[in-house]
């Protein structure tokens, strides 16, 4: 039985504060990509807002953290609990940032493009999605074999991405005078890439809890 | 791997000196082991404190011993230089070597050992004398009589303690006129007066304030230049700061004896984490 109970109780709130977090990021990239599908340019707009209340919520792990540095000095695992919650909140912060530029990017196409938003968008966006539930499971599990499988989901999107990427210049050619909206898709994907990435540096987070030591699951 | 886990009534003790790895797996060069302790027990009477501990202390560094109350740390520091054997019931087995010496020989003279090894209390401890005369007890004790050589070693003793600056005006006052600080760094210029190798300070900083501490551990860092020093003590960030190796300690067993910077970021066994994180209950 512990005795430091009120700093584990600090310790399970800060855990808290992450899995919202990571609920934030996920419901944003969702939202996001629904509104690029749609041509929705206002709720594009509220995916944008939205993002400084997760700003907010990142200042916020951020400042109970250090406090616990402070008031705490924790040593080993608990130590890492804390510097890992610094991490993550700041890799979900910059998740929903990628979400927040997928709003824009609606916005710069407007409501009336005429071009087919393609298909692989939304594939790449349902694994981005499917990641952060299973990051979020090793997370609350401390389970690094959970955290090893998201390596090889970003493998799956970076093909995807590079999918993309090669269809998008090939639409180029076809379709000259629609660049700008061709470019804008691109770039949509490039975001769903990089959301990705930061998922899997939350998977590097649990191996350095779990293990204490640093790994690269992006090699 | 650099932790050295510690197994009880085991042979096959890995020791620090056979596995001098840092954390990236990389040799460093092995330090040379001032103290050499193997398969060490201790009773007091048929109450036995200690159990086959196996350690190796590092010369030139400073080796903190960790653990709770009664675990048997403070035992351990006094059984290096003898001082346990004060108490008339203490049995001991295994082998303490100094220097390639072992200190159980019956023929080791204690009062070499106790002047090569030196030790600082958890209180400050002066006698009822001037700072001179706590700090030239030790020489006189050993026969020197001249007063231009008892001058310098006050003066190099107190320098050494970080502490002449201070006193350099006050060195014919009572030593319990100063502050509980510059008590402690009193005896250990006392200490340091008669020359030793190693120092043995038993929780030296926890009878003083934050201020104190800081200079004490300050000095400390100092200290390890010329000596090798092994600090007991309950304030676990000082440990943090101070030692280059930690060693724990949990009802009279070794547990786990490693790299500072290892045992307080990763600990190899269960229970040193379960100490070190506040989590024993």
């Amino acid at each position: 039985m512990s005795i430091r109970i009120h700093f584990e109780e600090e310790l399970e709130n800060l855990k808290k504060q992450i899995q919202e977090l990571a609920l934030d990021a996920k419901e944003s990239l969702d939202e996001a990509i629904r509104v690029l599908y749609k041509g929705d340019v206002e709720a594009a707009k509220k995916v944008i807002e939205n993002d400084t209340l997760m700003d907010r919520k990142e200042e916020k792990v951020n400042d109970d953290a250090i406090l616990m540095l402070a008031k705490q000095q924790p040593v080993a695992s608990d130590l890492r609990r804390i510097i890992i919650a610094i991490k993550i909140s700041s890799d979900l912060e910059r998740m929903a940032d990628h979400s927040t530029n997928i709003a824009k990017a609606t916005i710069h196409l407007g409501e009336h493009h005429g071009i087919d938003v393609d298909p692989e968008l939304r594939e790449m966006g349902v694994i981005a999605m499917d990641m952060v539930d299973l990051a979020m499971k090793a997370f609350e599990y401390e389970d690094i074999s959970l955290a090893k499988k998201l390596a090889e989901m970003d493998d799956q999107i970076d093909r995807r991405y590079g999918m993309v990427v090669k269809e998008m210049l090939e639409l180029t050619a076809i379709n000259p005078e629609q660049i700008q909206h061709i470019m804008q898709m691109a770039y949509v994907a490039r975001y769903i890439e990089r959301f990705a990435d930061h998922i899997t540096n939350i998977g590097e987070s649990i191996f350095y809890l779990v293990k204490g030591k640093t790994y690269d699951l992006n090699k | 791997m650099s932790e050295v886990m510690v197994k009880k009534k085991n042979n096959t003790v890995n020791k620090a000196s056979k596995r001098e790895e840092n954390s990236f797996g990389l040799q460093k060069e092995k330090a040379n082991h001032i103290i050499e302790v193997n398969d060490l027990n201790l009773w007091y009477g048929s109450d036995q404190a200690l159990y086959e501990v196996n350690m190796d202390v590092p010369e030139k560094q400073v080796t903190a011993i960790i653990g709770p109350s009664g675990c048997g740390k403070s035992t351990f520091l006094k059984t290096l230089n003898r001082m346990v054997e004060m108490v008339p019931v203490v049995k001991t087995s295994g082998s303490i070597k100094y220097r390639d010496q072992e200190i159980f020989n019956r023929k080791y003279k204690q009062e070499y050992l106790r002047t090569k090894v030196g030790m600082v209390f958890q209180k400050p401890n002066p006698f009822p004398k001037s700072v001179y005369d706590n700090v030239a007890y030790g020489p006189r004790i050993h026969g020197i009589k001249k007063k231009e050589i008892l001058d310098q070693i006050v003066e190099k003793s107190l320098k050494g303690a970080a502490i002449w600056d201070e006193l350099k005006d006050r060195l014919h006052e009572n030593a319990y006129g100063l502050s509980g600080g510059q008590q402690q760094r009193v005896c250990i210029a006392r200490a340091l007066a008669v020359e030793p190798d190693v120092i043995l300070m038993d929780e030296p900083t926890s009878a003083l304030d934050p201020i104190s501490t800081a200079k004490v551990e300050e000095l400390v860092q100092e200290l390890k230049e010329k000596y090798s020093i092994i600090i007991v003590t309950h304030n676990m960030q000082q440990a943090a700061r101070i030692s280059d190796k930690t060693a724990f300690f949990l009802n009279g067993e070794l547990i786990e004896f490693a790299d500072t910077d290892h045992l307080f970021q990763n600990p190899q066994d269960k229970r040193t984490e379960d100490y070190i994180t506040g989590r024993f209950g």
